[in-house]
């Protein structure tokens, strides 16, 4: 497989905080990997630092051999990256419906004299129709966002993703805030979109399915990458299991 | 129609293009501009200055819109750096700026204004048919846009600005976008406004005239076009019809303000869009 994205020497400060030290690791062309840590380890740092809503001190993400860590975030998404938000951030002002049909028509949106001039949503809304059918939620596509449960504003921020057309879907923490049918059940959503050629990148808290569905995790830990490798390898690493199983061990004892 | 009511109606239709520009920018695009009446008065003093200089009426109109649509640009500009209250510090620091700039200049004569500008030629009632025609251009553009894909994306900078350009919209370009529409609109009005008057004096466009807008746009509902457009004819007829009003306009227009971001801060439009819905759903149990 070959390199999608190599991520390299990523650090990112907060005030006198370093959140990210020295981050280097790499995304091949269609698998699905998964980012974990425990919490404060800056995997959401790191995601916003790929799209571009924080600045880092340092990094280089070359996308096809080509670096994008000094263009703006909209240049980034339409080079192909998309990400959904941990904390959810649907358009108030909108139906879920249209939440989704703005990001299918990024083309049309890409230049605003020519977004002025083009006003049929019809064919963006049957594409957002059948992603919100993905995702489970189409029932509800004509409702405001406004009162939504967890659960249907985390699937909107996937099928708003996808929406996007991106060669790189980066996830924040889909699956929390659902119970575990509806996370197994976007899980395998997730996985049958990488089964047709998407590359994932993943942040997940639960265990259960990011060891399920990933090829390959990658954990960070305080800043730090402290693995890189085959899920079942990663998890029997001593430091992983220090850093991360260990911890909650000792949290589970006390 | 008399003199009084030519020449009320063609204030009200300078007032609806002046509001419409403004909706433009606050409403459609989330942006909040306290200092939209500089702009009104750039254009009028560009309008004035080149109709005086002996152009046409329609060479200073459009030359009052394109200066103010220049200044509005990069005005707009400090808008990439600062949001929300602190844009509307600055831009109401542009209408400050406007008025001070403009009274210590003696070749816009100062204090004292600009008076005998030239007569536009068509007669009130003829004046009166161009502004009621350019004000149904100016609102009918705006409901364009807001159909149009660009004003999609614009209730998306609206609404958030991060998430918008994590969906490849390049707020720069529409926020700037919104500024130049909404502030090029507000120079046509004030050009219109120049021909209208024939005497300027730079209070015409001073903090008061700024708030009087921005309250129209805000009752009669921000982003709504017919809402805004209603709300600004009632606004502009209201100290006309109750006099003692017009003593006290300001006060009146800011216990308005606070009553509509109070109680119904989607304006007229949204309260009429809650009572419809109220019927209907009414309607619909019955």
């Amino acid at each position: 497989m070959s390199d999608l994205m190599q991520i390299s020497e990523v650090t990112v400060d907060f005030g006198g905080v370093r959140a990210l030290s020295n981050v280097s690791f790499s995304v091949e062309q269609g698998e699905f990997l998964g980012l974990i840590g425990p919490n404060g380890a800056g995997k959401t740092t790191l995601l916003r630092a790929i799209i571009g809503t924080v600045t880092p001190q340092s990094a280089r993400f070359m996308l096809f051999g080509r670096d994008i860590a000094r263009l703006p975030t909209y240049r980034r998404a339409r080079l192909g990256l998309a990400m959904t938000h941990q904390i959810v951030k649907p358009f108030h002002s909108m139906t879920i419906l249209d939440n989704v049909a703005l990001a299918a028509g990024h083309r049309r949106i890409a230049n605003a004299l020519w977004a002025m001039s083009s006003f049929s949503r019809s064919a963006e809304r049957r594409r957002a129709m059948g992603l919100l059918e993905s995702v489970g939620i189409a029932d509800i596509a004509d409702k405001s966002v406004v009162g939504q449960p967890m659960g249907v504003l985390k699937r909107l921020e996937v099928a708003r993703a996808l929406a996007m057309d991106p060669k790189l879907l980066l996830l924040d923490e889909p699956l929390a805030g659902l119970n575990h049918v509806e996370a197994a059940r976007l899980a395998d959503t997730v996985a049958g979109i990488n089964r047709e050629g998407m590359t994932v990148l993943m942040i997940e808290h639960n265990l259960g399915e990011i060891l399920r569905v990933s090829h390959r995790l990658v954990v960070l830990d305080n800043g730090y990458k402290i693995a890189d490798g085959h899920p079942v390898e990663v998890m029997q690493d001593q430091a992983v299991r220090t850093a991360y199983v260990g911890k909650e061990k000792k949290d589970a004892a006390s | 129609m008399g003199i009084y009511e030519i020449s009320l109606a063609t204030m009200i239709c300078i007032n609806i293009i002046l509001a419409v520009g403004l909706n433009m920018i606050t409403g459609f695009c989330g942006q909040i501009s306290l200092g939209h009446a500089a702009f009104y008065g750039i254009g009028a003093y560009c309008a004035a200055m080149v109709a005086k200089a002996g152009a046409s009426l329609p060479v200073s109109l459009l030359m009052g819109l394109v200066m103010a649509g220049i200044v509005g640009v990069i005005v707009g500009l400090t808008s990439l750096r600062v949001r929300e209250d602190f844009l509307a510090i600055v831009t109401m620091g542009v209408g400050f700026l406007f008025v001070g700039v403009v009274r210590q200049q003696e070749a816009l004569g100062g204090e004292l204004g600009i008076s005998s500008i030239p007569s536009h030629g068509m007669g009130k009632l003829g004046f009166l048919a161009l502004v009621l025609f350019l004000a149904a251009l100016v609102t009918a553009f705006s409901l364009l846009i807001k159909r149009s894909w660009m004003g999609f994306a614009f209730d998306a900078v609206a609404d958030d600005e991060d998430t918008a350009s994590i969906l490849s919209v390049d707020v720069t370009a529409y926020k700037l976008a919104a500024f130049a529409m909404g502030t090029a609109m507000a120079g046509l009005a004030g050009g219109l406004y120049a021909y209208f008057a024939r005497f300027i004096v730079p209070d015409d466009f001073g903090f008061i005239p700024s708030i009087t807008v921005l309250c129209m746009v805000a009752v009669g509902g921000v982003g709504s076009v017919f809402g805004v457009v209603i709300a600004t004819v009632i606004l502009t007829l209201m100290p006309e019809f109750f006099r003692f009003i017009s003593d006290y306009k300001l006060f009146v227009y800011g216990a308005l303000l606070f009553a509509v971001m109070r109680f119904a801060p989607e304006g007229l439009a949204g309260s009429a869009r809650s009572l419809v819905h109220a019927i209907q759903s009414k309607g619909g149990d019955g």
